[in-house]
């Protein structure tokens, strides 16, 4: 085909686009937390303190660090460097599984406790306490979802670095994949002191 | 550019041939008639559903069918109006076709994106109508969705809320790809006041589509949990607010009405002034109010809830804005009826439908003010007030649109011309037919009739037979214009000229029917969008 074009700040343009309506779909729920916090404070308290900081800061480590993991990918395709490129999106794909993992731990030791949506032990509990926990699981969940997808993007992207369909000179698909991927990041770096911090 | 003499009926561009040709195809004009062709097929199921609701009101108690069915043909008629009809009528399908040309491209930003989206389209839609016929039902809910109702109904609600968070999916990227192509993909010397009004109107939509409708889809991801998991978000046996539902619903179904209204808007701009031989009236100030309806009408939603339950304060806002944003719309109003002022008018086809829209726009618009004025609201809230001032804005307005648009646009690309009087037979129809169907709703709706009923007292009755009689004629006259337009475009006249209706944005500069990369030769953006100086029909 004659009319392929690239333009590279078109297809930045249209990542960042996307990267508001990631910010505007959490964006609902953030509303929802705000609403039922006002509404149940004492009981988002009590609930806050039956989460698990260590895993939550853990987590947040992790996440922190595969940010820097992906830019510095990003960094050395730019430089040419595709070795290093690929070694550190795949070290990002690894601390994606280690959130996942940790979230599964974190998440199995609710249900140990008798916690999950609509479960027998929550409806005995007040009703902020299970919007909490409500609010707590689609969140995080939702969440967990977008880190996998976040992994499997960058999955792909290790793959097109092979076929060199990604390299020197054209790398904005990499750098979209770690665009979205600071999202992921960075909705969690909400969603943290949210649940396990400042309750 | 190509000298390339095909058309893109003929040149596929992937080497394809047949139906694969075009299901792989990544040419917006090709993209642009499929979503037509499936729009135009959910119009007519859409239509037929809202003829039979109108059938079954004809008299009291029980016409044609039960309450259950009843309420499941409402259902339908709007979710397939809504979601599948109006919401990519404009935009995805006349948006396609003409957006790029507009602008001096020879696609859109994203191309395989954009073949992405109306896949998506295909598949959400294709759910919409599996959940029709699957689990315990077609659903029940209204096109609103409002929980707790739509929470523990037993009808097929799941499968629906699934089929529209795809169907929003695939708005989002057909707003995302032409907000790209904008910024991206003018053609040398196309600066922004050079952009023609219909292009900055799918501008700002764009802008809605994608900052809206991200909201739609958490609250729909929200009922499909609530009735998979029951955690109780909106559910006050467990603590959660139905309230709280209905604020996240709006903030993005109000805007979804400027996604819907803003396009139609754009197309009455670029027609107006092509048929009064007049530069239009106020250029930047037509472009600048879209953008302020975008902006305006993204902060209304709550006028939806006056009654449901809110402080005097927050109804007290959120009736001044609504006030708000009657400003911008009447500026665009007031600019058509200043550009047709002392100009040398031809009536043809795709200005009677636009005639017609600014006729019913303002009905709708006017009628709208009343609504959103907190103390009368609540007097007809609820009522067939608000469904005819629904329709007047909506069919009156996006359909009338649409139907301008496509009178004015496709003979362009099928390169036929359809035939112009029985066109304009067909619009005295249909508009004959809409004002008797919709017009006795306000006055039954003031006296109290109450919307979504099944049953109605009988001094309702004489409003109802008159609307029925109206849904009739109204359906009459689209028949006689869609039999026109397909006739026209399958063995109507060959169009031998350009530019058929003599007007100066660049998609009539180029070969009749366009090819497959729009331009024969680079596209002269010295001329302004609506500068008729020297420019003649060529038919």
């Amino acid at each position: 085909m004659s009319n392929t074009h690239k333009d590279y700040a078109g297809a930045k343009l249209g990542m960042w686009l996307f990267l508001f309506t990631e910010v505007l779909l959490f964006g609902g729920m953030f509303v929802l937390y705000a609403a039922y916090l006002h509404e149940y404070r004492a009981d988002f308290h009590v609930g806050g303190k039956q989460l698990d900081v260590v895993i939550g800061t853990l987590n947040t480590v992790v996440l922190l660090f595969s940010s820097f993991a992906i830019a510095a990918a990003i960094t050395f395709i730019q430089q040419g460097k595709k070795k290093l490129a690929v070694n550190f999106t795949y070290l990002t794909i690894a601390c994606a599984g280690i959130f996942v993992i940790n979230k599964t731990i974190e998440w199995r030791a609710k249900f140990h406790h008798g916690i999950w949506p609509d479960s027998p032990h929550l409806r005995e509990m007040s009703h902020g306490e299970n919007i909490f926990f409500g609010l707590y699981f689609l969140m995080t969940g939702l969440h967990a979802v977008h880190v996998i997808i976040g992994a499997i993007l960058l999955s792909v992207m290790v793959w097109f670095m092979k076929k060199d369909v990604i390299n020197q000179q054209d790398f904005v698909k990499l750098e979209n994949a770690g665009l979205y991927w600071h999202i992921v990041d960075l909705i969690w770096i909400f969603l943290f002191p949210l649940f396990y911090l400042v309750l | 550019m190509s000298s390339n003499s095909l058309s893109f009926w003929e040149d596929s561009g992937n080497g394809r041939t047949g139906i694969m040709a075009w299901l792989t195809t990544t040419d917006h004009k090709r993209i642009g008639l499929m979503y037509m062709y499936v729009i135009l097929a959910m119009f007519i199921a859409g239509l037929c559903l809202g003829l039979a609701i109108r059938l079954e009101l004809i008299a009291p108690g029980r016409t044609i069918m039960d309450a259950q069915t009843y309420n499941t043909v409402f259902t339908l008629h709007g979710v397939i109006m809504i979601f599948i009809v109006v919401i990519p009528s404009i935009p995805a399908a006349i948006g396609n076709l003409v957006l790029p040309i507009q602008l001096g491209a020879e696609d859109v930003a994203f191309p395989r994106l954009n073949l992405f989206s109306w896949y998506l389209y295909i598949g959400g839609t294709i759910l919409a109508l599996v959940s029709l016929f699957t689990g315990g039902g077609a659903p029940d809910t209204g096109w609103t969705f409002y929980v707790p109702f739509s929470e523990f109904t037993t009808t097929n609600v799941s499968v629906a809320v699934i089929a529209v968070f795809i169907l929003g999916f695939s708005s989002i990227l057909t707003g995302l790809n032409f907000i790209t192509t904008i910024h991206r993909l003018r053609a040398p010397g196309m600066t922004w006041t050079k952009i023609p009004l219909f292009t900055w109107s799918l501008y700002a939509t764009g802008w809605i589509q994608v900052l809206a409708t991200p909201v739609l889809g958490i609250t729909v991801l929200l009922i499909f949990a609530e009735r998979v998991l029951g955690v109780g978000l909106f559910d006050p046996n467990k603590g959660g607010d139905p309230i709280l539902y209905q604020h996240l619903f709006w903030i993005y179904s109000h805007p979804a009405v400027y996604i819907m209204i803003l396009p139609a808007m754009g197309v009455v701009s670029d027609i107006i002034p092509v048929f009064a031989r007049k530069p239009i009236f106020g250029y930047k100030t037509i472009a600048f109010s879209s953008l302020m309806i975008a902006f305006a009408g993204s902060l209304v939603w709550a006028h939806h809830m006056f009654t449901s339950g809110m402080s005097d304060t927050a109804v007290l806002i959120f009736s001044l804005l609504t006030f708000v944003v009657a400003i911008p719309s009447a500026i665009k109003v007031f600019n058509w009826t200043a550009t047709l002022y002392k100009g040398s008018i031809t009536v043809d086809p795709p200005l009677l439908y636009a005639l017609g829209f600014i006729f019913l726009f303002s009905v709708g618009g006017l009628t709208g003010l009343i609504l959103g004025s907190a103390g009368t609201d609540i007097h007809v809230h609820d009522t067939y007030f608000v469904v005819s001032h629904f329709h007047y804005v909506i069919f009156g307005g996006t359909g009338f649109g649409m139907f301008a648009a496509a009178h004015y646009w496709l003979p362009k690309y099928y390169g036929r011309m359809y035939n112009k009087t029985v066109a304009k037979v067909a619009f005295y129809i249909l508009f004959i037919g809409f004002n008797l169907l919709y017009f006795p709703l306000f006055i039954i709706g003031l006296e109290g009739m109450p919307r979504r009923y099944y049953d109605y007292l009988p001094q309702y009755q004489e409003g109802h037979v008159i609307s029925t009689v109206g849904s009739w004629i109204l359906a009459v006259g689209v028949i006689i214009m869609l039999v026109n337009l397909i006739r026209g475009f399958t063995k109507g006249e060959k169009l031998k000229g350009r530019n058929p209706w003599g007007a100066a944005t660049l998609e009539w500069t180029i070969p009749t029917p366009p090819p497959l990369l729009n331009f024969d030769k680079e596209p002269d953006t010295s001329r302004k969008p609506y500068d008729f100086q020297g420019v003649t029909p060529d038919e």
